[in-house]
């Protein structure tokens, strides 16, 4: 029998912010340990939370980026549970009335695993507020507690079961992680725990309307442990319903060093969360003009600016999606190719040679020291005519890169000026049929691939600065007449 | 299992366990009739007539209480590591290991 999976994604990402949600302390990476706690993160009796404004700015920005409803009445929860990562016995999230719900985002190109992907939707059920937990490192029989991520703002950004595939999961991850860049939302970086991600998959017989029983995975530290942690669940969710096995609800751990799930705990277990609402903190309201207000400040969103590269400039899909996974990148581009007459040569430039470049010295593309006006002249040059493309690549572009100096003035000063003159071309036709006696006689024999060389040559004795269009009539005329 | 405030039952075990209290016997038995009687007495709350009044969780009818997102120094470490029971080399907060997972 044929089965598919039916997977969704819960995200949590922590909110760009300068302080905590609930208090004052700052909202930072890599402190000391405890030293960024206060009465309010700590819980300590009499104390009271307030709402940070900016952080629900965010959360509201991330609903509209993703193409979300943004609920015109909001208000705070309570979820109570015993665990030492927080201090307050609950968490304050958003129950019934999320700031955010209903938004989809696009998914499609090139899979993870290389397969291309269907075009498709994913939805998005709801974005809701919740502060973050601390940080516990267990020692044995006791465990250290780190408070200062507890209260920082945390969105949590629950997916319909809409995916299908582990790269389906990867790509829904991946274009999640660039719109909330975008706005500057978060900074999404897993490595600091500013996005994690639980998986919730199941498997039914392909053309079944049910949902299987569902399963779900925590424990992924990247976008590549969801993927491979599909790629293992997938099967052994088929295999056990193949055997006959009921499969449990339950929550399993994913150990990255082993390749496998392992059981957490059952469902039997659950939490049972006794949400209410939170009586130290009043609801939120927006007016449509709030979220108009709002809405203007958002920078396009990565895949309408994609689309719209491919249309105004003439680019390919492929070549779209790469220059908008940032936005930097997108930026750059943009300010490079508007005004251009050849947007598609300069997106061949910055993918194959400046990407290239940045790559291996370790640049990002604020960083980078070719000017996007720059990078436009250089197509320019190449496209009109001016230089050669073999010039550009050996010789302007390098120069371009150390000195940051526009190409037109490398070109001047080093004399690098596409030869057109026929007569001027015709020398190096002759020394290079006088120096590549073989070539020419394999011409003359038939093999019409050697003249390729043979204009090579030409190139070569120019220094690149022939204009091969011009020497493979010159050199044929020689080669027939002689 | 759980609360039943429409008829006043409660489970005193079931809510001990969730907020990790030990109960004997006879405290569960104890605790067990006194919520019941408070929930009882709350379920006069049923009485009213409240057709055409607005849920609502707070008295006040306010709204976005926000503050601005501005850093303040925080505490120092050592009185706040100081306030916990114990203490790993006064730098980190020291509780029994809970492993998630592996709680009752
Ligand atoms: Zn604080």
């Amino acid at each position: 029998m044929q089965y598919e999976a039916v997977i969704g994604l819960e995200v949590h990402c922590q909110v760009k912010t300068q302080s905590k949600m609930f208090c004052g302390c700052a909202n930072r990476f890599g402190a000391e340990p405890n030293t960024l706690t206060c009465p309010v993160c700590l819980g300590y009796p009499g104390s009271l939370p307030v709402a940070n404004a900016e952080a629900v700015r965010k959360i509201v920005a991330a609903g509209l980026m993703c193409g979300c409803t943004i609920s015109k009445f909001s208000k705070f929860d309570r979820k109570n549970y015993f665990y030492p990562d927080m201090p307050k016995n609950y968490q304050i999230t958003q129950f019934d009335l999320p700031f955010c719900l209903g938004g989809q985002i696009p998914v499609g190109g090139k899979g993870f695993s290389g397969q291309p992907l269907p075009e498709k939707k994913i939805g998005i059920t709801r974005i809701h507020m919740e502060e973050d937990v601390a940080k516990l490192t267990h020692l044995g029989k006791a465990s250290a507690v780190d408070y200062n991520r507890a209260g920082v703002p945390l969105m949590e950004i629950v997916s319909e079961p809409d995916m299908r595939t582990p790269d389906e999961a990867y790509a829904y991850l991946t274009a999640l992680k660039q719109v909330l860049e975008y706005a500057g939302i978060s900074e999404c970086d897993m490595e600091k725990g500013q996005m994690r991600c639980d998986v919730n998959v199941s498997v039914r017989p392909l053309g079944r309307a049910e949902f299987g029983t569902k399963i779900e995975i925590k424990n992924l530290n990247s976008f590549r442990s969801v993927h491979r942690s599909l790629c293992h669940e997938i099967p052994r969710q088929i295999e056990a319903v193949e055997a006959g096995e009921k499969l449990r609800q339950e929550t399993r751990r994913w150990d990255d060093a082993l390749g496998v799930t392992i059981v957490m705990r059952v469902k039997e277990h659950a939490h049972d969360y006794r949400y209410f609402p939170e009586p130290d903190l009043m609801p939120v309201t927006h007016t449509d003009e709030q979220i108009e207000k709002i809405r203007a400040t958002l920078p396009e969103v990565p895949f309408v600016r994609r689309d719209r590269f491919v249309t105004e400039y003439g680019i390919t899909p492929y070549d779209a999606h790469v220059l908008t996974l940032e936005k930097p990148l997108a930026d750059y581009y943009e300010a490079a190719a508007r005004g251009s007459a050849n947007p598609k040569q300069v997106a061949n430039w910055i993918i194959t040679e400046l990407l290239r470049v940045l790559g291996e010295r370790g640049l990002t593309i604020r960083e980078c020291p070719v000017t996007p006006a720059h990078m436009a002249e250089l197509a320019g040059l190449v496209g009109g005519g001016t230089i050669t493309g073999s010039v550009a690549k050996s010789t302007v572009f390098p120069a371009m890169l150390e000195s940051g100096r526009a190409p037109s003035e490398i070109v001047k000063e080093k004399g690098l000026e596409q030869v057109n003159d026929d007569s001027a071309i015709e020398g190096f036709v002759t020394q290079a049929i006088a120096a590549n006696p073989k070539a020419v006689e394999e011409y003359r024999a038939g093999k019409a691939a050697s003249i390729q060389f043979l204009v090579g040559q030409v190139m070569k004795l120019s220094r690149g600065k022939a204009n091969p269009q011009a020497a493979l009539p010159l050199l044929k005329k020689q080669l027939d007449a002689g | 299992m759980g609360t039943n405030a429409g008829t006043g039952h409660i489970d005193a075990r079931y809510v001990a366990d969730l907020a990790r209290i030990e109960l004997t016997d006879a405290e569960a038995a104890r605790y067990n009739a006194q919520l019941n009687a408070i929930l009882t007495y709350v379920e006069q709350l049923q009485e009213p007539d409240v057709t055409g009044i607005e849920p609502t969780a707070h008295a006040m009818p306010l709204a976005n209480v926000l503050r601005e997102d501005a850093a303040r120094p925080s505490l120092d470490r050592a009185p706040v590591i100081k306030n916990a029971p114990a203490d790993v080399d006064g730098i980190y907060v020291k509780v029994p290991a809970v492993i998630e997972g592996e709680e009752s």
